[in-house]
């Protein structure tokens, strides 16, 4: 059984008013969601603290300026929030930020999370040529009708994790009318009941229907495949990868985006990762050349070990990337295999440790000689 | 003119087993191909999987890591973990396809010499069928 809060209004508004409600009632000082800057389809997030601004949130807004998860650290590095904030998250950036809290990231402390089953988010480049506002009626359409979102960011598309774990509250979306006339708010925790009680509106405890989420997951996984499938990652070897990520300019964009990557010095940053130039000699004594700078392919591979046990497949990392590799899709793939050989899904429990701070004595003995 | 291929390979060898069992085999006077080049470290667990891929990027033809049997660390359980983060290498190595048969890992304690001399003879073998990592010529890396 789940207590539901049943309020009259779209969900749309129903949202806001959860906010409000929560900033009036003084049970928060503040909320981290998406907020409109200026036209339509500029948003940003924003912690807000006065009610009266929560007019311009768009807390179920398709679209991820950043990954969330790295918000919150940045909130919650050096000492957890003092005062109750509300952020509302996508799931993947919820899993992402239990990740960040399991490398010691961050603070859960004061932090009340709002989340919703979650349709995918636009691409930052329809964002860039405003076509994200043309999309919404689509968008919610297809949710209602339970289909993919089309022109969805891919790795959303072929999403599996589209429920958030461990969200104190989370707003259904799937198979549900947006600007209807009703709004659905789950309240999973002792927390989040906590923080709603006193909140005008229905209360009551129903039995959620599972089937329609499991077929609205075989669609997804459908998708994945179909995804998956255009790029083959088994079929790669030396050469493909070269074509792939061969045109890399090294911007580092997919670090600095990835929810995952925290590292204040990175490795290929430091000076660890330059060059003497009797490097560069002894390695073009065997060469006929050699590509400047070095180490597009292994950065890759490097970053692959040290996040592909976490990844959430937020996609931003294709997003931003200026010369459009599919990376996502590459490291949402490798993640699969990896997590699913460690039997972990990042960001599920944050009691779980990350595979590779944690063994069984009696494993992978088919690797050993 | 056919160059004749001679396997360079890189090996991490843990101070406490691994590294002595080096030791053993060369006292001992036992006879294995002199194609891999050991480096020491404390334990199989301080080989970063950085270590290895670099390795690999860099032309070498096999990257073996060998340690204390599972039980024996003389960290207790630094094996465990070494294990670990080398099924996390073996695993991306297999699935993007990029020889995984070049990297190794085994578990050689300090009184064994003779197992010492033949993994590595085993393993220099198995590289000289499989033939040069192509990574030693590759421009576009």
């Amino acid at each position: 059984m789940a207590k539901v809060l049943e309020l009259g209004k779209s969900i749309d508004e129903g949202v806001r008013a959860l906010l409000r409600f929560l900033l009036e009632s003084g049970k928060i000082k503040g909320v981290l969601t998406l907020t409109k800057i200026s036209r339509d389809d500029d948003v940003a997030y924003s912690l807000i603290t006065n009610s009266e601004l929560v007019e311009d949130t768009v807390p179920l807004y398709p679209l991820m300026p950043s990954n969330t998860a790295k918000l919150l650290t940045r909130l919650t590095l050096l000492e957890p929030m003092t005062e109750p904030i509300a952020a509302v998250v996508k799931p993947c950036e919820l899993r992402g930020f239990i990740e960040l809290i399991k490398l010691n990231q961050g603070s859960l402390e004061n932090i009340l999370f709002i989340s919703s089953t979650c349709g995918g988010v636009y691409s930052l480049k329809t964002a860039e040529k405003g076509n994200v506002g043309e999309k919404l009626p689509q968008y919610w359409e297809s949710i209602k009708k339970m289909e993919v979102p089309p022109d969805v960011r891919p790795t959303c598309k072929g999403c599996k994790y589209f429920l958030p774990y461990s969200a104190d509250i989370t707003v259904d979306l799937i198979g549900k009318e947006y600007n209807g006339k009703k709004c659905e708010i789950l309240i999973n925790t002792q927390k989040g009941e906590e923080f709603i009680s006193g909140m005008e509106g229905e209360l009551k405890e129903v039995e959620i229907p599972t089937e329609y989420i499991d077929s609205y997951r075989n669609k997804r996984l459908a998708e994945r495949e179909k995804i998956f499938n255009e790029i083959r990652v088994e079929k790669f070897g030396l050469e493909e990868l070269i074509n792939i990520f061969g045109k890399c300019i090294g911007c580092h964009g997919c670090r600095t985006v990835c929810p995952i990557c925290y590292c204040k010095l990175c490795y290929f940053d430091s000076r660890e990762s330059d060059y003497k130039p009797i490097n560069f000699e002894t390695e073009l004594e065997r060469k006929d050349g050699m590509r400047i700078p070095p180490d597009t392919i292994l950065y890759q591979i490097v970053r692959l070990t040290h996040i592909s046990t976490s990844c959430v497949g937020c996609g931003m990392c294709s997003d931003i990337c200026p010369v459009d590799i599919p990376l996502s899709i590459i490291f949402s793939m490798m993640g699969e295999s990896v997590q699913g050989m460690f039997e972990y899904v990042p960001g599920k429990n944050v009691e779980e440790k990350m595979p590779l701070i944690t063994f069984k004595t009696e494993e992978f003995v088919e690797l050993e000689l | 003119m056919e160059e004749k291929f001679e396997p360079q390979m890189v090996g991490f060898l843990c101070r406490w087993c691994s590294y002595q069992a080096a030791d053993l085999a060369g006292t001992s006077r036992m006879k294995y191909q002199p194609n891999i080049v050991f480096t020491r470290v404390m334990c199989s667990s301080r080989v970063d999987p950085i270590f290895v891929i670099k390795a690999f990027f860099h032309g070498a033809d096999g990257v073996i890591i060998a340690g204390c049997h599972p039980g024996d660390c003389h960290y207790q359980e630094g094996n465990y973990y070494a294990r670990r983060r080398f099924a996390l290498i073996n695993k991306i190595f297999e699935k993007l396809n990029l020889e995984p048969e070049r990297l190794r890992l085994a578990w050689i304690s300090a009184s064994e010499g003779p197992k010492f001399a033949k993994v590595t003879q085993d393993f220099v073998n198995d590289i000289r069928k499989i033939g040069p990592n192509r990574t030693r010529k590759e421009i576009f890396l």
